[in-house]
């Protein structure tokens, strides 16, 4: 029994409501409605329309797959924050066997917003760390909407370091809009935890991966990010700032968010020509809420087949290339320095220059 | 608590900061006092009625902090590189950038080199409030980097002072992972045994704080230096509520447990090397 995380099972295909499509898929919500007319006139008059229908579907198939192929910065934050998206206990219900969850920090309280605990992902002995938004209203302000407080970071922490001593891999999914800002998370320290949190994770000796599922809000999301691969579904998105809060300060115009979100290159598929996440994972066709079985078991795949690939290598090596990994990251060099752009002569002049002050050694003033 | 504290007064950045006046006098933003210019310049650019602290340039704090001509720079010529290729509104994060090197009259949001601090040899890195606020992008966390390897590779100890307002957005997801960059360095300076004073400065929020900022071994803060992760605006528009006077301050952090000490701008030198002939080899 998993106490507080029980569950529904979701249906193997998401049931999309009225009021759940998006603003763009006008053309899907329409077709959804002729099938839904055709099968109660079919069942009505007791003649079944199966050609038509299926003639409708493969329409909307084909509608989807044209929307979700070329979707816009804006409408991929969209996707990511609908609220029929599969969230943190979808993965552990259908990804975790036998999930024992974990609470408290030890020190303050027990975050909902941050869910640790110990599972089996495929053969693999895991700990869960991850961001749960909550499915209905009474969860989502337990969970403060998914925007963790600084005891959460403690705990997840506190958790990997546990994992660490026995050596358990650690998987961590992301899924908040951020931190939470507000006066009781700055009186507890946020920007303290989620740095501790940064630094610790650089170096826990055990592999540590993590998957980005929904909304990856800056150092909300990063202060359980720091891993040794990180993915992203595909539609999901990964930000330094919400797009509104780029758009009102940049902007000067929260209205402005698609634009900041375009400029922002949040998605999975700019991040990973930016080279910034090393795998996106695939959804199913329409979204990840439209079938949340498939999704998961996409993620599991990932899971499981880097966590083998990363037991392989040795955690020293391991560690070495976690490190060369993050210090990578906006690599920038020196093009205006002198040194590199003059040719010949000029350049040994300028390295002979160079040798003494290094070794010259200022007289120091008390 | 929160909604009890009825106060006139209402957060760091809810009004808009006022800019120091040009010419001979200037107004304290903290105590309304005339103040004559180049008394203030001389008390360290501490208003002489109420100490308020007023943010200073990356050149007077070197000025200010190391010892007379000792600071040597190194990548003094990294600039910024638009990697997402940034536009907003009508301008670009590339034409910004020119125009915040024209106005600040510094490359970029933080400087590093080698210095001495009352004899005491040191890498000090010091962040840029005028440029782009001294934010976080990926020069600034590649310098952050290279002041760390040079601390380990000299056995020097590592002090920075941090003035920033947070990752840097035009640089998107690159600057925040500059907050992992320089924590998983840190980590590396950790093991190797290094001292690290991180000197916090009016304002040092977001992405800075949650990252090198806090991560000092020592934590020093200037006298009512705006210290927290989310912006005072930000937390007044999401939660609805008036901040409690004193929020955010260097104070606040103080009695919270999150600094070792508070130390006004003009003991910052001894102090420093004091903390250095302690830990310092």
């Amino acid at each position: 029994m998993r106490g507080s995380l029980i569950i529904k099972m979701p249906d193997n295909n998401n049931k999309i409501g009225n009021g759940d499509y998006l603003d763009f898929e006008e053309k899907v919500a329409e077709l959804d409605r002729q099938i839904e007319e055709l099968r109660r006139l079919s069942s009505i008059k007791g003649i079944g329309y199966f050609a038509e229908i299926r003639r409708l579907q493969r329409e909307q198939v084909t509608e989807l797959k044209r929307v979700y192929s070329n979707l816009t910065a804006w409408q991929t934050v969209q996707v990511a924050r609908h609220p029929k998206r599969p969230l943190l206990p979808d993965y552990l219900d259908l990804m975790v066997k036998d999930f024992r969850e974990l609470h408290g920090d030890r020190c303050f309280g027990d975050d909902r917003a941050i869910i640790t605990g110990f599972g089996q992902i495929g053969r693999e002995k895991v700990l869960i760390v991850g961001q749960n938004k909550g499915k209905n209203t009474k969860e989502k302000i337990a969970c403060n909407f998914g925007c963790p407080n600084p005891e959460g970071y403690r705990k997840a922490l506190s958790k990997m370091k546990f994992a660490e001593k026995y050596g358990i891999p650690v998987v961590t999914l992301v899924d908040t809009p951020g931190a939470h800002p507000g006066i009781g998370a700055e009186q507890r320290g946020q920007a303290q935890a989620i740095a501790v949190n940064l630094m610790e994770m650089s170096r826990l000796r055990v592999p540590v991966i993590c998957v980005c599922i929904g909304e990856g809000g800056s150092g909300g999301a990063l202060g359980i990010g720091v891993a040794d691969k990180l993915a992203m579904l595909e539609f999901a998105y990964y930000s330094v700032i919400s797009p509104e809060g780029c758009a009102a300060i940049l902007w000067r115009d929260g209205s402005q968010a698609p634009d900041a979100a375009e400029a922002l290159k949040l998605t999975s598929g700019d991040l990973y020509k930016l080279e910034l996440v090393d795998a996106v994972i695939s959804e199913p066709l329409g979204g990840a809420h439209r079938n949340v079985r498939d999704t998961v078991y996409n993620v599991e795949k990932y899971i499981v087949k880097t966590l083998r690939d990363l037991k392989r290598t040795k955690i020293d090596n391991l560690l070495e290339s976690r490190y060369r990994k993050l210090r990578l990251i906006g690599k920038c060099s020196v093009t205006s320095d002198s040194a590199k752009s003059k040719p010949g002569k000029a350049k040994i002049k300028s390295t002979i220059k160079a040798v003494p002050t290094k070794s010259r050694r200022i007289p120091a003033k008390v | 608590m929160a909604k009890e504290t009825k106060s006139k007064w209402n957060g760091f950045s809810l009004k808009p900061r006022k800019e120091m006046p040009e010419g001979l006098w200037m107004r304290c933003p903290a105590c309304e006092h005339m103040l004559y210019r180049s008394a203030v310049e001389e008390n360290l650019n501490v208003c002489p009625e109420c100490n308020h602290h007023f943010r200073i340039e990356a050149a007077t704090r070197i000025k200010y902090l190391a010892d007379e001509g000792s600071f040597q720079e190194v990548l003094g010529d990294l600039t910024a590189e638009d990697k997402l290729g940034f536009k907003f509104r009508d301008t670009t994060y590339k034409q910004r950038l020119k125009a915040e090197e024209k106005k600040s009259g510094a490359k970029e949001a933080m400087r590093i080199g080698k210095a001495f601090i009352k004899g005491r040899g040191v890498v000090l890195g010091v962040m840029e409030p005028n440029f782009l606020m001294g934010s976080m992008g990926a020069v600034v966390g590649e310098k952050f980097c290279v002041a760390v390897d040079k601390a380990i590779e000299e056995t020097l100890p590592l002090v920075v002072v941090c003035c920033s307002g947070g990752a840097r957005m035009h640089e998107g997801v690159v600057s925040l992972g500059q907050m992992a960059k320089t924590s998983a360095t840190l980590a590396k300076f950790d093991e190797a045994g290094g001292l690290y004073i991180s000197v916090l400065t009016d304002p040092t929020t977001g992405g800075v704080t949650a990252s090198f900022a806090m991560l000092g071994d020592c934590l020093i803060a200037e006298p009512g230096a705006l210290i927290g992760f989310a912006g005072p605006r930000t937390i007044a528009e999401t939660i609805k509520v008036e901040l409690p006077e004193g929020f955010q301050t260097a104070e606040f952090l103080l009695e919270r447990g999150f600094l070792d000490m508070i130390v006004h701008r003009k003991d910052l030198r001894s102090e420093i090397a004091r903390l250095i002939d302690y830990c310092g080899r």
